[in-house]
């Protein structure tokens, strides 16, 4: 019994985590239609800012994490605008987007490469190491601390969505780009804004990232897989569905780790996916 | 999904960016034919290879160019070999196997190399083979589990201190430790990925013909994040000893979990790279104590060879703002000591005879900064040098305490333990 | 261009490349152009889907695999000669092309991306833990010291490669010019109205994936005896995926040729710049390379001459 209820709150950390990463991805792929391969190599610029600052000042990681995604959120927005310029102006985006974003991908992979080399990254935050133990249930602070990052920022950003004017207008411009227009908001401003927000995000859930586990430039690739599978089995365009679904992978994951054998992990989640697909396209919780 | 074709005008300026990109690619894809002629006139002695420096393994393929590199300048110093200046002429594999046979077949027919030797893995070594055999070189190996099992070629010489049975004898010494404590029961758990697969199937056939009971025996994905589900997984079976097959971010990961879950077992550790880096010593610190790990060379006085402190002290001055692993320990004096294998043999021999380079080699123990190096008739080292340490008396994460003798304690080998065995774990890894 | 001018250059080209394998004994050639033929394969199979019928394969790596491990599954039960590993491989890769199109191909374009990736993931799971094919340890595959006709073992590799690619390339330009081509730029250009007006989507879809899923898996044949040691790191590379796109894109995706332009063009950089200026800046180079091919020309190379030749015919 105990290993059940640990499995269970593991993988509902571990899910909120992946959450954080897929977070952003809600946004530019879920709402915007912008197939960003390249926000886990964001992910990981987080992580190495994080780490830099984090080894010169001694700031806790999270709070870097936030401290940066203004900085982002500056760079989502010239990087949509490119896109737009290039794709999104004359009508190509779908696979053209798809291959500027691959480019991006290696870039920014090299880029980190070059400067800071191929050795593992770390941080040192007092609570990594330190376990909560509830009863039967232990708690990691390195788990524990990502997990209610990544519900504080899947809140806000919802929040974000359905409370605030600009917000709304992000969402609109996800459902009706021309009914925007006829509003007299500025689409291209709009999206800008919600790139340069799933960008900002990346910041954060890098942050999380070094704090879970060593870094080094090509560990990006493992999420790829991940951050879009979650998306799109929360549904495109749900924030709540992003969260629920990389909840349920997390414990899904755990489960299969705890009880059969972590080498089928993988298999499960994408299988879960791919059920989901078959059985109910739009996801969890989406509307088209 | 619907696509438009719009017909858009192309101003002269991007037409010529095309242009002069094109001219520039193929001024760049004919450069090396102009320095191959510059060099003709030198003659130098070049030993060409393949090396990862970009993709998974460049954590370790980075530093062991560099260690190469330093070898290289101190041949040159004393004159070359055999009177010759010697170069090294190198390609970026990125950690894929397919570019490999090309690598070596431009090495051998375009770029002329006199000598050849390996790159840095297995996946990375084994592509090569086929190519090296039809043209009869002489392979230093630096870093594959095995890769001679399978050709069974007479001039390949692997510098992994392994042993003659490299996938045996790996975890020998972590079960021989054992093996005097009255335990019963173990745990095997290791890496879906090569390295560690052969470690912990060795460790396997270890722990079978030594009568333990293995009661876990699972693998995990290399892209595992958490790993306190597999601890705990562990736990539950209740082992006396714990035996991981890993890389370097999930032997951090599982070195956490067991801390972080208070792991009960008598005896941690095993096959699990990543614990010898700097970057992990550091950032584990404490939690690394107690835990019996492999490892190749430690600074502990029993492994004070001749060479390797010099040879240390100018890997960490050339090291310094690389973004590589500072301390140097690992790979570094391998990767120096395969090549000076080959120079000394060419010293010894007199002249790039690749016949009479492999029976010289086959015969003679070399004396490197690694110590005595002899090679066995499957080209594995003739007696296995695996290196079992054990963490102990770490107190903070501080880097200077790893580069003094006192934190990783021989165990095994005999000939060179330094210090006594801490057991069981859970008492170990409180000092 | 003519049928009867297309075969010509295509035994041409064949009969060219059996005389460079004699001719050239610099087999550094022969490994760099194997690398671009497979590469080319995987392109023009790649733009059947994605190109002519407008559905992104995320997960064309699965599908290499599909013929890699087929490969290695027969040369280890009972080494069987070549034709048959390559026509077991064509039948599974086909097999499994149909059923991910059965099950996903009535979603959204976008969904069936991901599941051709979530498949590509599951599949890779399947690999590393079937140990009969080495799973996550590897496999050797030893290579002939000797084959029929060619000094050496790469030359046949390199030329059955360039029998293979023409083959794809015949086959891709045949499905073009067919009704079933028109069928799938109708689909392409809107499945709803394709639909309407009576054209059988679906089937033409799943003979889509079937074509390119055994096109993709007979490029992976040959791949074992290439590499000597196979392990799923390796097989299921993200590269063969990225570029598997990109090489489409950048050549143009509407004709039969683009693909292969794509291919030539970029293959030859990627295969030129790993043997030069090797270092990470050679990935650097070829990810700009990418971003600025796809900005200056998001209708691939092809896409853009033909503006261009449009152009001076309107003005002149």
């Amino acid at each position: 019994m105990d290993l059940f209820l640990n499995a269970i709150v593991s993988g509902l950390l571990l899910g909120g985590f992946y959450a954080a990463v897929s977070l952003g991805l809600s946004i530019s792929f879920g709402q915007l239609d912008i197939v960003n391969i390249a926000h886990p190599a964001f992910v990981i610029t987080g992580s190495y800012v994080t780490y830099m600052v984090n080894r010169a000042l001694g700031l806790d990681p999270v709070l870097i994490g936030l401290v940066f995604s203004p900085l982002f959120f500056v760079v989502g927005a010239a990087v949509y605008y490119v896109y737009y310029v290039s794709f999104e102006k004359t009508g190509q985006e779908a696979l053209s987007g798809l291959v500027f974003f691959f480019g991006l991908m290696f870039i920014i992979e090299i880029s980190l490469i070059m400067v800071y080399g191929v050795d593992y990254r770390l941080v040192a935050a007092p609570y990594i190491g330190v376990t909560w133990r509830l009863g039967a249930v232990d708690l990691p602070l390195r788990m524990f601390v990502p997990f209610v990052t990544a519900l504080i920022m899947t809140l806000a950003i919802h929040l974000f969505l359905a409370r605030t004017f600009a917000g709304r207008a992000v969402l609109a411009v996800a459902q009706d780009r021309l009914a925007l227009r006829l509003m007299g908001a500025d689409p291209v401003k709009v999206k800008q804004l919600a790139f340069g927000l799933s960008i900002a995000t990346a910041a954060v859930a890098g942050s999380l990232l070094i704090i879970i586990g060593p870094v080094e430039p090509s560990v990006d690739r493992l999420y790829i897989g991940r951050v879009f599978a979650i998306v799109v089995l929360g549904g495109m365009g749900s924030i709540g569905g992003t969260l629920v679904a990389a909840l349920i992978l997390g414990v899904a994951e755990t489960f299969v780790a705890t009880f059969y054998g972590p080498s089928w992990a993988p298999a499960v989640s994408f299988g879960i996916l791919l059920v989901t697909l078959a059985v109910r396209p739009q996801g969890i919780f989406g509307r088209y | 999904m619907t696509r438009t074709f719009q017909s858009k005008s192309l101003p002269a300026t991007r037409r010529q960016v095309l242009r002069t990109a094109a001219a520039g690619g193929a001024m760049a894809a004919t450069s090396p034919f102009w320095l191959n002629l510059a060099r003709a006139a030198d003659a130098p002695i070049k030993i060409g290879f393949s090396m990862a420096l970009t993709g998974g393994l460049a954590g370790a393929g980075k530093p062991a160019l560099i260690a190469m590199q330093i070898w290289r300048d101190d041949i040159n110093a004393k004159g070359g070999l055999l009177g010759r200046q010697v170069e090294l002429v190198h390609y970026d594999d990125q950690t894929q196997p397919a570019n490999v046979p090309k690598i070596y077949t431009k090495l051998l027919n375009v770029d002329g190399v006199d000598l050849v030797v390996s790159g840095y893995g297995t996946n990375l070594i084994a592509p090569a083979m086929p190519i090296i055999m039809r043209k009869g070189m002489v392979f230093m190996s630096l870093f594959g589990l095995a890769a001679n099992d399978e050709f069974k070629y007479d001039r390949y010489f692997q510098i992994m201190p392994a042993g003659p049975e490299p996938k045996i004898d790996w975890s020998r010494g972590f079960i021989e430790l054992a093996k005097g404590k009255e335990l019963e029961t173990i745990a095997l758990v290791g890496a879906d990925a090569e390295f560690a697969k052969n470690a912990v199937a060795g460790a396997r056939t270890n722990a079978q013909n030594a009568g333990f009971k293995i009661v876990y025996d699972e693998s995990y994905p290399p892209s595992t994040t958490d790993y306190s589900p597999i601890v705990r997984a562990i736990q539950a079976t209740n082992p006396d000893i714990v035996y991981v097959g890993s890389y370097p971010p999930d032997s951090a990961g599982m070195v956490r979990a067991a801390n972080e879950l208070d792991l009960q077992t008598k005896m941690f550790g095993g096959g699990m790279v990543g614990l010898q880096y700097a970057s992990l010593m550091t950032s584990l610190g404490p939690m690394l104590n107690g835990i019996v790990n492999y490892d190749f060379w430690v600074p502990e006085p029993t492994l004070n060879f001749p060479g390797i402190q010099e040879f240390l002290a100018k890997y960490q001055a050339r090291a310094k703002g690389q973004g590589v692993d500072p301390l140097g320990y690992y790979l570094p004096p391998f990767a120096y000591a395969y090549v000076q294998v080959l120079g000394d043999a060419i010293t010894a021999v007199g002249s790039l005879d690749q016949q009479a380079l492999g029976d010289y080699i086959h015969k003679t123990t070399f004396n490197t900064v690694i110590g005595p190096v002899q090679f066995g008739a499957n080209g594995e080292w003739a007696k296995s040098r695996t290196l079992m340490v054990q963490y102990q008396n770490i107190t903070s994460n501080d880097l200077e305490q790893f580069k003094h003798a006192g934190k990783r304690i021989v165990l095994y080998p005999k000939e060179w333990v330094s210090g006594k065995f801490k057991f069981p774990y859970t008492e170990a890894k409180k000092a | 261009m003519r049928s009867l001018v297309f075969w010509s250059v295509s035994a041409l080209i064949f009969a060219l490349g059996l005389v460079a394998t004699k001719l050239l004994a610099n087999e550094f050639f022969f490994f760099a152009g194997y690398a671009i033929l497979q590469a080319t394969i995987m392109a023009v199979a790649w733009n059947i889907l994605g190109g002519f019928t407008g559905y992104v394969n995320f997960g064309s790596a699965g599908f290499f695999a599909v013929g890699v491990y087929t490969s290695v599954a027969l040369n280890k039960a009972f080494d069987p000669p070549l034709i048959v590993m390559l026509l077991a491989a064509a039948l599974i890769g086909g097999l499994i092309g149909l059923a991910t199109g059965y099950l996903t191909l009535r979603l959204r374009g976008v969904y069936f991306a991901i599941a051709t990736l979530a498949m590509a993931i599951v599949l890779e799971t399947v690999a590393n833990n079937w140990a009969y094919v080495g799973g996550a340890t590897g496999a050797y595959i030893l290579t002939p010291k000797t084959v029929l006709f060619f000094d050496d073992y790469i030359e046949f590799l390199f030329a059955l490669m360039l029998l293979l690619s023409l083959g794809a390339v015949a086959i891709a330009r045949q499905l073009q010019l067919s009704r079933i081509g028109q069928g799938l730029s109708a689909i392409r250009d809107d499945e709803i109205a394709a639909e309407c007006m009576g054209v059988p989507t679906l089937r033409l879809k799943l003979v889509s994936t079937t074509i390119m899923g055994a096109l993709m898996a007979l490029a992976g044949v040959p791949y074992p005896f290439f590499v000597t040691y196979v392990d799923p790191l390796s097989a299921f590379d993200l590269t063969i995926a990225v570029n598997a796109i990109a090489m489409p894109m950048i050549g143009g995706t509407a004709l039969w040729f683009g693909p292969v332009v794509g291919a030539l063009l970029l293959g030859s950089v990627q295969q030129i710049v790993t043997v030069t200026v090797s270092s990470a800046v050679n990935v650097l180079i070829v990810g700009v390379l990418l971003v600025i091919f796809i900005v200056v020309a998001p209708q691939g190379i092809v896409g853009l001459i033909r503006d261009q030749w449009r152009k001076r015919r309107a003005h002149g």
